[in-house]
């Protein structure tokens, strides 16, 4: 049925009807509203059985996700960005004890500054925590992306992070196509556990395991997310035959073929950047777009497939590891790797700054005449960075920066900071 | 003339009796009594918290009639028990980490009620215990079991309290008494050891929680203890239970004397024996040949410093008047007649 | 279902019994059977805590068996031993000894109100023994010698069994329906006896017996006379003679004031006699002061509760129609009495003399081979064997404190070796058994239980009559005393060792068999022999 809903809320129905047994809440921005539609379904009845607890923190969500899970029911929690730092012990546990926690990452910067708004830092510091973590394109992949997702997680034995870009995607109100539940149905099966706490067949979960073994549990948890590069694809396609749309897969190429140029992205950017693919393929050039939907497993062979013919790659992402560069760029110059492409590195977006039409064409310009730098950051204000770096280089007691910066641009520090 | 014919030889003080009817001995007189944490294990010699680990979840799976499934924080207990490829749990078993044991049991508990409610049922059979030392409790685990009380998930959380880090080489915790030497208060300067004045008293504040069942308990006191796990599973809801489990490598201690230590600890007051229901004591254990605290600690290298030649009487004196204090407070002594 | 279970991080349950933690040990625990103080202290060799141990469990009839195994005569011991059992008694040390006499007495009680039969021998040897004198030596000796098959001839001299039991108790402590009760089930184990004959030729007797061996049993029947002047209108009395008169038909005529002479339990014994007899007064007189009394006290005391008094500190220097010389003494560095020369007189129709007896020792002077020193033969005390082989002595008659219960014992052990003396061999000293000692309890385990004290009769009928002062334990106060027992260095499978290991390792065998110790997992912490609460358990260190 198609609908015009919240972002957030179109996820929550569309795990509702996933049916999860076991749904912890912690509240942030911008992940909050997401809970909020699922707690109150469940308060209201109509997602039902389903034990939905309000926790005290997100360590205490995914740990109690850690528990439900090994009890066998089909676990959910949502989070975002410090809380997701929260959590990061029993994220890591999660996959190291092999649950398959389905949880919703509303894609959001990571202070200090505190900042609510939208990147992918949070996503990016965890994608060695050993989950899936998929990227959402749109509202309708987000939610499409949660049905696969339980799908694969089941199946694997492994959790997987849904990441959607917070309030882009979370806040914003879009047209959905909301399945059936008989739909859902048919494409999920109920959960079969691999493991689970049992009294008539009791396993201990969770042992100690020392340099004899250590090597080999790590091993096999990376061969299980290269089965996924196998499965994640599978399950697309599947899910396309049932609900009869596309969703999800391990990339997706928009008109790359005969590019020369493409620019690499993933989340809700996808879609400004295909306005700007379009604008300029109607100037008659030959450039394309590949979205990277599953980051983990990186689909190294996907995207040195898909972007076999170009010359030039531009990998614009919304993370960046300080002192180094491009955080996705790492792995698509990895899947580049002895291939004669230049690839470019582009920072865009960082703490929800908008990425518009505009400022892509002057970077894409600069692409095409060659004149990008490896490491660009788009829409970087120069002026005020140069003013601090000057004020830190003359001064000892030069203050702190955020403050600064926002003194120098006219404005004053944000009085709220919701987090 | 007549009196009541009572096991005067042992009382309940023992284990069992050959005495008693089977029913009314200990879990742990049993031959058929679970081991749940059975042989093999790695703890030191005459390890408290194995004893206690092993008094508490058999009593519990006694109670069940086996329907437990427990969680267990990072610690000596986790370590020693399950070190791959070996596990010395006979029950499902799960270790996440050091400072989420009580909202692993949430969600192991979360599970089943759905569970239950799917088969039709009003609650699942089976049971949910979390456990941990003291550092796993009282530190870093206190706001994941602070949650657990407050939404009054259907789990007993059994802090084993060995009144420090005994995993990481005996570091202090916030279970850690005054006086006591750790590799972190360290027996220098005019206040050796632990500083008075710090410290969290876990049992009070999870009554303040008003939960529906906390209880203190020791290895010493096993009827006791059995009991008190036995009436926390009849029970529903978010229960405590803290047991006194004496370490013997962290607190300097003969293996011999673990039962001891444990023992001296109720008897000197210093370590009060107690249960709660909805945050009001409603039953006290009664010290019955009451110790000086010197009995106890001299027993203990972590509070040699306090004695010989250099020793301390001032300390050992305030922590005479910490004792003291418990029984005034608790009621642990029986009224005089 | 098995299932699937991740690599290394899940793992099948109990699977750490392939770790044998038992090569981490320096010491292993190792169950022990240590001699309870109580037992020690028996002088008629009672398996004490053996037999407390079933009379704990309500099983009386299996512990009048066990205690019989060793004296046949719970019944009589339960009234006139003087327990050093309860005096030894690790209880003692905890709060007060348990009541072991008065147990012992209700199991003997029971016995012969519900006709508790000895089994006959399970095999006749086809041998025989002589014992001289019926008396509790005698009396044991032949039960013993019985059990173990013997063909037994007892000979006495006396018209009726029981010697200085029936001679020397007053009835008020030992009524004779107990003690004749005791005797005829030794008889029907088909023990003959023989009354009224007096062994004058012993290599005769035997002859006519066909005995093989013989144990003599005689018994100190002879009062100790001292030198008092005295004119012949004096009435004295020896402590026996009265003693005995009580038995005979008309009751000795003592007068209104009686003074006995002595310190010991006879002159105790005569004094309460006398006040039951009708003496308005019964005075003892005595030479050194309460503390250095030989009586006992208990004893002392229940005789001054009824109006029995003492003189303490003095003598009797002479006697004169119904007038005593009394010479009051002090006690001097050592403890002596020496005279003061300070003179009192005192009132008396009669003066009793219980200074003590003597054996009658004419019948041995014509047996070879045996030695006599102080009034006593001389015996192997390992064996109870005189000098002449074959010739075994015991009670009164052979050195050793003179009461029943040793007198018992004598007769228990002369009867173990004559056994062994007829089948030609000899009996190998039995192991010595380290005593259990109180350090080695850990009392905490045991409840706190205040003795159970045994009913007296009331005073007026103690003065008046010879019923017996006292009473027996009620059934359910015999249970309780018993079970205060705390069965000091042996098992009474409590469970605390197999609840208290921390590695269970631990096994029970179930009811009645005890624990063993899984050495695979035992550690060797040592919590188990530290908590056990009769110390049965010692810490042995492993071989390198």
């Amino acid at each position: 049925m198609i609908r015009q809903i919240e972002g957030s809320l179109a996820v929550a129905e569309a795990v509702a009807l996933c049916r999860p047994e076991v749904i912890c809440a912690y509240p942030i921005s911008p992940q909050t509203h997401i809970v909020e539609g699922l707690g109150a379904m469940v308060k209201g009845g109509t997602l039902t059985p389903c034990e939905f607890l309000n926790v005290e923190s997100e360590f205490a969500a995914m740990s109690v996700a850690i528990g439900s899970s090994a009890a066998g029911a089909r676990t959910y929690t949502a989070t975002a960005s410090q809380g997701l730092l929260f959590m990061v012990e029993a994220v890591y546990n999660a996959s190291g004890l092999g649950l398959p926690i389905v949880m919703t990452l509303a894609n959001r910067a990571i202070g200090a500054p505190i900042n609510i708004w939208n990147d992918h830092s949070d996503s990016m510091s965890q994608r060695d925590c050993g989950w899936i973590q998929l990227f959402a394109e749109s509202n309708q992949e987000a939610l499409d992306l949660h049905i696969q997702a339980f799908r694969l997680a089941e199946e694997m034995s492994m959790p997987v992070m849904v990441c959607m870009d917070g309030f882009i995607l979370t806040h914003a109100y879009e047209q959905v196509d909301m399945p059936t539940q008989a739909q859902v149905d048919a494409f999920l099966p109920p959960y079969e556990p691999r493991q689970v706490l049992d009294p008539a067949d009791p396993v201990s979960i969770g042992a100690m395991v020392g340099p004899e073994a250590f090597m080999e549990v790590r091993y096999i948890a990376h061969a299980k997310q290269t089965m996924a590069l196998d499965r994640i694809p599978q399950i697309a396609a599947e899910f396309a035959q049932v609900f009869g749309r596309e969703a999800g897969g391990l990339v997706r190429g928009y008109r790359l073929e005969d590019a020369d140029t493409a620019v690499v992205a993933l989340g809700s950017v996808v879609g400004t950047l295909e306005e700007v693919i379009d604008a300029r393929r109607a100037a008659g050039e030959k450039i394309g777009l590949l979205s990277i939907r599953s980051y983990r497993p990186f689909p190294l062979a996907a995207v040195r497939a898909a972007l076999a013919g170009v010359k030039h790659f531009v990998v614009l992402e919304k993370s960046f590891s300080v002192g180094l560069g491009g955080v996705v760029a790492l792995d698509v110059r990895k899947a580049m790797s002895g291939m004669a492409a230049v690839g470019h590195t582009v920072i865009a977006g960082l703490g929800g700054r908008p990425i518009t039409q505009a400022s892509l064409q002057r970077m894409l310009d600069d692409v095409m005449a060659d004149r990008l730098q490896p490491l660009t950051f788009l829409d970087l204000n120069w002026e005020i960075v140069n003013r601090q770096l000057a004020r830190e280089a003359s001064m000892r007691r030069s203050g702190p920066i955020a403050e600064n910066l926002l003194r120098d641009i006219g404005q004053k520090p944000a009085p709220e900071a919701k987090p | 003339m007549t009196q009541n014919i009572k096991f005067y030889q042992t009382g309940t003080f023992t284990v069992g009796n050959r005495l008693l009817d089977p029913e009314h001995r200990a879990v742990q007189a049993s031959i058929q009594r679970d081991n749940s944490l059975t042989s093999g294990h790695r703890a030191c010699q005459g390890c408290g918290e194995a004893l206690g680990a092993r008094y508490a979840v058999d009593a519990a799976m006694r109670a069940t009639d086996g329907q437990l499934i427990a969680a267990n924080a990072t610690g000596c207990l986790e370590v020693f028990s399950t070190p791959y490829p070996e596990t010395s749990w006979k029950l499902p078993w799960l270790h996440s980490l050091f400072g989420n044991a009580a909202a692993v049991g949430s969600g192991i508990a979360a599970a089943l009620a759905v569970k239950a409610r799917k088969a039709g049922l009003e609650r699942s059979a089976v049971r949910v215990i979390a456990q941990g030392g003291d550092g796993g409790t009282t530190d870093i685990g206190f706001g994941c079991l602070s949650g657990m009380f407050e939404r009054n998930d259907d789990v007993l959380y059994i802090c084993y309290d060995n009144e420090g880090y005994m995993n990481t080489g005996v570091q202090r915790s916030s279970a850690t008494p005054p006086g006591a030497r750790t590799a972190t208060t360290v027996p220098l300067g005019p206040n050796p050891g632990e500083e008075f004045g710090r410290g969290k008293n876990l049992p009070l504040i999870a009554m303040a929680h008003e939960i529906p069942y906390v209880a203190t308990a020791t290895v010493a006191d096993l009827r006791d203890l059995e009991a008190k796990v036995e009436h926390a599973m009849s029970l529903h809801g978010a229960r405590y239970l803290q047991i006194l489990v004496p370490c013997p490598l962290g607190w300097g201690a003969a293996s011999c004397d673990t039962i001891r230590l444990a023992r001296l600890a109720r008897e000197t007051g210093l370590f009060p024996v107690f249960e709660a229901k909805g945050g009001e004591i409603t039953a006290v254990t009664k010290i019955r040949h009451q110790q000086p605290v010197e009995n106890y600690l001299r027993l203990q290298k972590r509070f040699a410093h306090l004695f010989g030649d250099k020793g301390r009487p001032d300390i050992v004196a305030r922590i005479q008047a910490m004792a003291d204090k418990n029984i005034r407070r608790f009621g642990l002594l029986e009224a005089a007649e | 279902m098995t299932m699937k279970k991740p690599f290394a991080i899940t793992l099948d349950p109990g699977s750490s019994l392939a770790n044998k933690t038992g090569s981490w040990r320096t010491e292993r625990p190792v169950y022990v059977h240590r001699l309870p103080p109580c037992n020690h202290a028996c002088p008629a060799g009672e398996d004490i805590q053996g037999w407390l141990f079933h009379a704990e469990s309500g099983d009386y009839e299996t512990a009048w068996r066990h205690l019989t195994q060793n004296n046949p005569f719970p019944a009589i011991m339960g009234r006139v031993c003087y327990h050093s059992c309860e005096t030894a008694c690790n209880r003692g040390t905890l709060d007060q000894a348990v009541g072991i006499n008065s147990v012992e007495r209700f199991l003997g009680d029971e016995a012969l109100k519900l006709g508790w039969a000895f089994a006959p021998p399970a095999m006749e040897t086809g041998k025989r023994v002589l014992v001289v004198g019926a008396g509790p030596s005698g009396l044991a000796a032949a039960y013993h010698l019985r059990r173990l098959g013997h063909a037994v001839t007892v000979i006495e001299a006396g018209d009726s069994p029981g010697g200085m039991m029936r001679f020397g108790i007053p009835k008020y402590r030992l009524p004779r329906e107990v003690l004749d009760g005791e005797v005829a089930r030794i008889a029907a184990m088909g023990v003959t006896f023989r009354y009224g004959e007096k062994v004058s030729d012993l290599a005769a007797s035997m002859a006519e017996t066909h005995a093989d061996a013989a144990f003599l049993a005689i018994g100190a029947h002879i009062a100790k006379r001292a030198f008092i002047p005295a004119k012949d209108s004096a009435r004295i009395l020896d402590a026996v003679a009265v003693l005995r008169s009580m038995e005979g038909a008309g009751p000795p005529m003592l007068g209104r004031r009686v003074v006995v002479y002595g310190g010991g339990d006879t002159a105790i014994d005569v004094a309460r006699t006398a006040r039951r007899l009708g003496a308005s007064e019964a005075v003892i007189v005595y030479r050194r002061t309460r503390e250095r009394m030989p009586a006992h006290d208990f004893e002392l005391e229940e005789a001054l509760q009824e109006g029995v008094k003492v003189r303490w500190l003095s003598t009797i220097t002479g006697a004169e129609g119904g007038q005593l010389t009394i010479e009051k003494m002090e006690l001097d560095a050592a403890g002596k009495p020496q005279p003061t020369g300070v003179f009192e007189t005192l009132d008396a129709d009669s003066l009793v003399l219980a200074l003590g007896q003597d054996v009658d020792m004419s019948l041995l002077a014509a047996i070879p081979g045996l030695v006599t020193a102080d009034g006593v033969v001389l015996v192997d005390p390992e064996t109870m064997m005189t000098g002449q082989p074959g010739l075994f002595a015991g009670g009164d008659m052979a050195p050793g404190a003179r009461n029943v219960t040793v007198a018992i014992g004598h007769g228990a052990k002369a009867a173990r070796h004559i056994d062994a003396w007829l089948h030609g061999t000899k009996l190998a000293p039995p192991a010595e058994r380290p005593l259990a000692g109180f350090d080695r309890l850990n009392t905490w385990y045991y409840s706190d239980a205040p003795a159970s004290l045994r009913p007296q009769l009331d005073l007026a009928r103690r003065t008046s009559s010879f019923d017996e002062v006292q009473g027996g334990l009620t059934e359910a106060n015999a249970l309780f005393e018993a079970r205060r027992c705390l069965s000091c260095g042996n098992c009474f499978e409590c469970d605390t060792c197999y609840g208290v290991c921390p590695d269970n390792a631990v096994i029970k065998l179930g009811s009645g068999m005890g624990f063993t110790i899984n050495l695979d997992y035992c550690k060797g912490c040592g919590i188990c022999a530290a908590e056990c609460p009769c110390g049965a358990i010692d810490m042995v260190p492993e071989e390198s």
